[in-house]
């Protein structure tokens, strides 16, 4: 029925805060792994989450404090509302620092061993999401 | 007398009061956030690696005849860190001041060129730049700088690499705080050239520069850029009045 969904477009477009409560569909179709989505969180080469987030992982000894705690992110957020936020939180938020893990577009001088290469890949980013919905307070 | 003196108190919270519109914030160095061990080591000549270095450079400056134009260095390379990058008449550009070491050596000296960060450049910078430890940086009052320090500015604030982060977000807006270990610094170029740890070596304001730009996986500009010279040129001003401190260490 493309009525009804050039009015979600439309709503959509107006107020950006419903692209929040919406979110993101899977990238894959299949859900992710959470222990792989930890392990990912935790690596300062793969994730580097953990540059600017803190989160309740006692064996890591630097984290940042440069964004909120990933404690209880599974709480306050669904699972297509974290999906949007890893794959690329610009859109709910075009001033922050945070990465966009999905995305290739629009980035400036990217280096030649990144060029055209996402942060994360699909799965990886599905696994993060399944591991991020077991934070809860 | 007694005038000029019992003025000066009060004229000096005025001048801070208008001056107050400019920067939120009193520019602090990278040093105060190291831990008291590495401060230690800086303050210390005898445990600072890159007193090595300034020593070399000691020697290069008499062994490769800049004695001949420039006498003894205490004296003529005094406050000349402070005032760098400058005009270049000859190019029409900026210059830094490990460019304008080469630049004599080889234009006036007909010297071959030396590796942009090899040791030999890296020491006589040091020892130049060491002359002015304790010199408050001073960037000169040149309008044909200007162009250099608007790019180095825009440079600044560029979102960039795969990360898309710029320089203010972290150097601006996050300085203080804590990236994975590391505190953040406000990015002032107040100790190059400089002793990191992590790299084991002294180290130019352009290697930091492209650390940082490898870091949120960008492709750094090569040695000796142009774009280098137009960021140190703004971030020179943005770090006016810090003192120096070269050879610095950092971790
Ligand atoms: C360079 C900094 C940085 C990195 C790296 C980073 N984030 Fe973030 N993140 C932020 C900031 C800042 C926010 C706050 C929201 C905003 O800025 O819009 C945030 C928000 C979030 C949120 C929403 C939190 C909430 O409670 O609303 C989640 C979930 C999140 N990040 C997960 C991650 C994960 C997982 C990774 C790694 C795969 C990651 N972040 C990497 C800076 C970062
Ligand atoms: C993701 C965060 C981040 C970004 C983006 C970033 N830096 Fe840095 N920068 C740092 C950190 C952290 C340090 C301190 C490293 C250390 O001491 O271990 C640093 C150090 C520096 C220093 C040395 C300060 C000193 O006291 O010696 C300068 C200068 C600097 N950065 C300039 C820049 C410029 C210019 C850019 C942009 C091209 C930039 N930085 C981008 C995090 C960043």
């Amino acid at each position: 029925m493309p009525l009804a969904r050039w009015c979600i477009l439309l709503l959509l477009a107006c107020c950006p805060g419903l692209a929040a409560a919406e979110g993101m569909a899977s990238l894959t179709g299949v859900p992710g792994d959470a222990a792989r989505g930890r392990a990912i969180v935790v690596t300062r080469q793969r994730g580097l989450c953990l540059l600017c987030h803190s989160g309740p992982f006692p064996e890591e000894r630097f984290q940042g404090d440069l964004a909120p705690s990933l404690a209880g992110a599974g709480s306050r957020l669904t699972e297509a509302g974290l999906r949007l936020r890893l794959v690329d939180g610009k859109r709910l938020n075009p001033a922050t620092i945070m990465p966009s893990y999905y995305r290739t577009e629009g980035l400036v001088r990217v280096g030649p061993a990144w060029q055209g290469k996402t942060v994360l890949t699909a799965e990886e980013i599905e696994d993060v999401v399944a591991f991020l919905l077991t934070l809860r307070d | 007398m007694k005038r000029a003196l019992l003025a000066f108190p009060l004229a000096l919270p005025l001048a801070l009061l208008l001056a107050g519109g400019a920067a939120a914030e009193p520019p602090q160095s990278g040093f105060a956030l190291m831990a008291p061990e590495t401060q230690a080591m800086q303050r210390d000549d005898t445990a600072n690696p890159g007193m090595l270095w300034v020593q070399e450079g000691e020697a290069l400056w008499a062994q490769s005849g800049c004695t001949g134009c420039h006498g003894d260095a205490p004296g003529s390379m005094r406050g000349a860190a402070s005032r760098y990058p400058a005009w270049d008449a000859t190019r029409q550009a900026p210059i830094d001041l490990a460019g304008r070491i080469e630049q004599c050596r080889v234009d006036r000296q007909g010297a071959a060129p030396l590796e942009r960060e090899g040791e030999p450049l890296l020491a006589l910078s040091a020892y130049v730049a060491h002359q002015s430890r304790g010199l408050p940086i001073d960037p000169p009052e040149d309008p044909r700088l200007a162009p250099a320090r608007a790019l180095g500015e825009a440079l600044f604030r560029e979102r960039r690499g795969q990360l898309d982060l710029s320089c203010a977000q972290c150097h601006d807006d996050n300085a203080g705080r804590r990236l994975g270990g590391s505190p953040i610094p406000q990015g002032h170029p107040t100790g190059y050239p400089l002793y990191r740890l992590e790299w084991q070596g002294l180290g130019s304001l352009q290697r930091r520069l492209r650390n940082c730009m490898a870091g949120v996986r960008s492709e750094p500009y090569a040695y000796g850029a142009p774009e280098y010279v137009a960021i140190e040129a703004f971030l020179m001003v943005r770090a006016r009045g810090l003192a120096l401190e070269t050879p610095a260490v950092r971790p």
